[in-house]
């Protein structure tokens, strides 16, 4: 156990208090638990629940930013998906895509899988964005600073990274309901015009 | 042989409106022509492209990702549980390095195996030839919008003109 694990709040806990804060925005949010979590606390039709493909998470928003410049695009990751992806962080920090905002819940842990370590714990990841290009990083701790900083990346242009220290607890979420097709389909309806 | 702007332009008729990928010689001219009509966005892995492309699809493009064939092997794992189970199409522009077993030796195992790899996934394919370009490009515009997943054009080396004629 890490030494502030025990003050840590869950990656759950952390993902409610940012779904208040959005409204329409498209958030594309990564394989594993965090997708079945992000389902149980609030299901969008703004929501992409990725289910594979894992590393991709930024990719795929990165591509729905560009197409629509004008709609901010959140991402929810995982440190092991940043890892297995880091290429994007690069990519991203070139292009700078102003209505970027990667939020990034940084357990240290491959949970999905039983909580495997992931080498996040030597690696600064939004040091990691900050260096390749993003405009705005943060990493925080605790439910107030992750709201106060989140609240000021949705009104600041980006590219943003906020990564938030979570502990391993997961949420009792099961799979996610809705078959891949039709999550397609629906995330197309709902971020349309 | 095709002109890279003549190639170009028939996918932009074809309604392709997200170009991105990762460079190979045989696509140098292609990727020259889009980025001079500024229509190139570069990526730096291929399933990063492809995850990209599935983005820029759901936001209403109609997207294109060129590579060589090698990056058919890194984006494979995201055609397969991105694009192909959540019914995501992409025009995958791909060069066959290694075709006939005359190549660099690091080309030469995927330029056999690639049809059959497609084969054994399921992504509908087709080789580009000067004769038949026409309905090349109709049997891609048609596949694409019909079956929703993922279907690739290979492009074998001095169909397209390329960087250095």
């Amino acid at each position: 156990m890490r030494p502030e694990q025990g003050t840590l709040i869950s990656r759950a806990q952390a993902m409610a208090a940012l779904l208040e804060l959005l409204t329409d925005q498209p958030v594309i949010i990564c394989n594993g638990f965090p997708s079945r979590e992000a389902h149980k606390i609030a299901d969008r039709p703004t929501h992409f629940y990725m289910i594979g493909s894992m590393g991709n998470a930024p990719a795929i928003a990165l591509g729905v930013a560009l197409a629509k410049p004008n709609k901010q695009v959140i991402t929810f990751d995982g440190d092991g998906n940043v890892l297995m992806g880091m290429g994007t962080l690069a990519t991203v920090g070139a292009l700078k895509p102003k209505n970027f905002i990667h939020v990034v819940f940084d357990n240290e842990v491959y949970g999905t899988t039983g909580n495997q370590p992931t080498i996040s714990n030597v690696v600064p990841l939004e040091k990691v964005a900050k260096a390749a290009g993003y405009v705005n990083v943060e990493r925080v701790l605790d439910r107030d600073d992750l709201v106060y900083e989140f609240k000021a990346m949705l009104k600041q242009d980006g590219p943003s990274m906020l990564l938030i220290k979570v502990n391993e607890f997961v949420e009792d979420a099961g799979r996610v309901l809705h078959d891949p097709p039709e999550i397609t389909r629906r995330f197309m309806k709902a971020i349309q015009g | 042989m095709i002109e890279s702007d003549v190639f170009v332009q028939a996918l932009q008729d074809m309604g392709v409106n997200f170009f991105t990928g990762v460079p190979d010689s045989i696509l140098g001219g292609i990727i020259a022509e889009l980025m001079n009509r500024r229509i190139y966005t570069p990526a730096v892995r291929e399933d990063e492209a492809v995850g990209m492309a599935a983005g820029a699809y759901m936001a209403g493009k109609t997207p294109a990702v060129l590579m060589q064939n090698s990056g058919l092997g890194t984006s494979l794992n995201t055609l397969i549980s991105l694009n192909m189970i959540y019914k995501q199409p992409c025009i995958l522009i791909v060069s066959w390095r290694g075709q006939g077993g005359k190549d660099a030796p690091e080309h030469l195992v995927m330029g056999e195996v690639m049809p059959q790899l497609l084969e054994t996934v399921k992504i509908p394919h087709r080789t580009l030839t000067e004769k038949t370009a026409v309905e090349d490009f109709r049997w891609v515009a048609q596949t694409f919008m019909t079956q929703q997943m993922p279907v690739a054009l290979f492009i074998t080396k001095g169909v397209v003109k390329g960087l250095h004629p």
